[in-house]
């Protein structure tokens, strides 16, 4: 089967720092594939160019066989791309279901309606309202998105992950900032979504990582040195030496 | 209903009862005054809509009352002197050109400022209005720096814009009528993705949405409302000068608007009511200051001329301790 992703050459350079050098990298159909690596090693910058902020200097991005390497943000997402934030990104003056709602409404295609009232719209009220029971917000979606916990907003964003129903989903390190029960949360969360979806996922947390990936690879300086199954990648010497350190 | 909703019937209700009364009872003035707040209200709604719920600081909004107000007075003046036809006295052609004219130039300088953010926005929306207004100056024609008087009122069939009353009745129905306009464009589904955008613009790029359009759709509406306006402020003035489009009033404009509350309906319209008032309830009282001085003491002190100066320090005091501006006044007692 094609890959649902798939980039080749890619390299970004600011000044004389390499954040991406000469990168490789497939995503399967169905998989759940991680990127993990050291501080520094470019995961941001790689998925800034992979949702379209960020324009590589060389290489080409396929998404479903298409070279989108110069497509807009907005364009991507429109093609079944989404993304999470590692810092949280979120509308936080508008209400919890507000932020949701957005996002079902980005799916449903362009928002040049003028005339009817999108809060009182029964079709994004029931969809966010779904949503936010799938990811255990339900409670708190008429709350100020600023009110709401750090654990709770990383919920929120992948929530409006599942909004865009895309059918890659790039979640930046969404156990940033997290402590260990809300870790817990969130690892049974996408536990659950899973299999459903496509997902790349970019992750310093090992445990989370090893837990939930079909494929990993591992990062190092802006290139992969490494891909493989969760077993492969433990038992990989130069994975080990580069990032696992020695007693890995 | 909400108090908020009780409090702006109440003020849109007081808004439409109490001018008439001045004029029945022989204070024209009042009316006077109120059909220039309403006037400026309207523009300011509109430019609440990019300012306040945008979150675009628009500080070149005078442009678009000017041209608004010259699109009613350059069609009478070549009535007037050239005998073209009289349709060129007719309000809705002045209307159709008015909005015409200022969604055009919305339109292209809106998509130029867009790509700027913060700053950068302000200035160049500066910037393109004050090339307005340099322009208008340079027009020797029609009067320059100078100004022209309009002769004609613009004519709609059963109105007569000549009656003050009648000329109120028009603005405030049309304060109205924008009020809900504004109010619809805000809760629908593209006023949800503008005020994302101003919430957080990336985000909102990257679910899928290209806000650059979305904002500049609202940048043109925002325009041709106030070119609306501007064409009703010409027929209350009858007098047209590249003063109105100056960058001061754009900066009296924005004013309203912060010191009405952003991102509310009735904001504006109170901060409008309040620019207004104040200034004249200044001049009075500076007024008799003087008169008072004078009586006493024979000290003859021209006062009045400054009255900029507690003004600007109660509207500071306003901006700084009341968040929310007079409608943040109004909601904190609801909690």
């Amino acid at each position: 089967m094609a890959a649902l992703l798939d980039i080749s050459g890619l390299n970004k350079s600011f000044g004389g720092i390499k954040a991406t050098d000469d990168l490789n990298l497939s995503v399967e159909p169905g998989e759940l594939h991680a990127i993990i690596g050291p501080n520094g090693a470019g995961k941001t910058t790689l998925i800034s160019q992979l949702c379209g902020l960020q324009r590589p200097d060389t290489g080409v991005i396929r998404f479903k066989g298409r070279d989108v390497t110069h497509v807009p943000p907005h364009r991507r997402a429109r093609l079944g791309m989404t993304r999470s934030y590692q810092i949280t990104s979120l509308i936080m003056e508008m209400s919890v279901r507000d932020n949701i709602a957005l996002a079902v409404q980005a799916r449903e295609g362009h928002a040049f309606r003028f005339i009817a009232a999108a809060r009182k719209d029964p079709g994004l009220r029931e969809q966010a309202d779904a949503l936010l029971a799938r990811v255990g917000l339900q409670a708190k979606a008429d709350m100020k998105t600023v009110a709401l916990s750090h654990g709770e907003h990383r919920h929120m964003e992948i929530a409006i992950a599942l909004a865009s129903q895309a059918d890659l989903m790039l979640l930046d390190e969404p156990m940033a900032g997290l402590g260990t029960e809300e870790t817990n949360a969130m690892i049974n969360l996408l536990k659950g979504i899973k299999g459903q979806h496509t997902i790349l996922l970019i992750e310093h947390d090992m445990d989370a990582v090893f837990a939930l990936a079909d494929r990993i690879s591992v990062l190092v300086y802006g290139h992969i040195i490494a891909t493989g199954t969760p077993d492969d990648i433990r038992g990989n010497e130069a994975v080990q030496h580069a990032y696992l350190g020695e007693d890995a | 209903m909400t108090r908020k909703t009780w409090i702006t019937l109440a003020a849109m209700v007081a808004l439409a009862a109490l001018p008439p009364v001045f004029y029945w009872t022989g204070n024209a003035f009042y009316l006077d005054l109120a059909t220039r707040l309403t006037i400026l209200a309207i523009a300011a709604v509109s430019l609440n809509l990019i300012l306040g719920y945008g979150g675009l600081i628009s500080f070149g909004h005078a442009a678009y009352l000017g041209l608004g107000a010259y699109a009613v007075g350059i069609p009478a003046y070549h009535w007037l002197y050239d005998g073209i036809g009289d349709w060129a006295t007719n309000g809705f052609v002045h209307i159709g050109l008015a909005v015409a004219i200022t969604a055009t130039f919305a339109l292209i300088t809106g998509a130029i400022c867009l790509r700027t953010r913060g700053v950068y926005f302000i200035m160049i929306t500066m910037a393109f209005a004050q090339m307005i207004y340099y322009l208008i100056v340079s027009i020797e024609t029609y009067g320059g720096d100078d100004g022209l008087v309009i002769d004609t009122r613009s004519e709609f069939p059963g109105l007569n814009l000549d009656d003050p009353l009648q000329l109120f009745g028009l603005a405030y129905v049309s304060l109205v009528v924008v009020m809900l306009l504004v109010k619809m464009i805000v809760n629908s589904r593209f006023g949800m993705v503008l005020q994302a955008a101003k919430g957080n613009n990336e985000r909102t790029v990257t679910l899928g949405f290209n806000t650059y359009i979305y904002q500049l759709f609202a940048y043109v509406i925002s325009g041709a409302i106030a070119g609306y306006a501007g064409a009703l402020l010409g027929n209350f003035t009858t007098f047209i000068s590249p003063e109105m489009m100056d960058w001061r009033t754009s900066g009296e404009l924005m004013f309203m608007v912060i010191l009405g509350g952003t991102a509310t309906i009735l904001g504006p319209v109170l901060g409008s009511a309040a620019f207004i008032l104040l200034e004249e309830i200044l001049v009075d009282s500076l007024t008799w200051v003087e008169h008072l001085l004078d009586g006493i003491w024979g000290m003859k002190i021209e006062l009045s001329n400054y009255w900029h100066l507690p003004f600007g320090l109660l509207l500071i005091i306003i901006v700084l301790y009341v968040r929310g501006g007079l409608m943040g006044l109004i909601n904190r007692k609801e909690d």
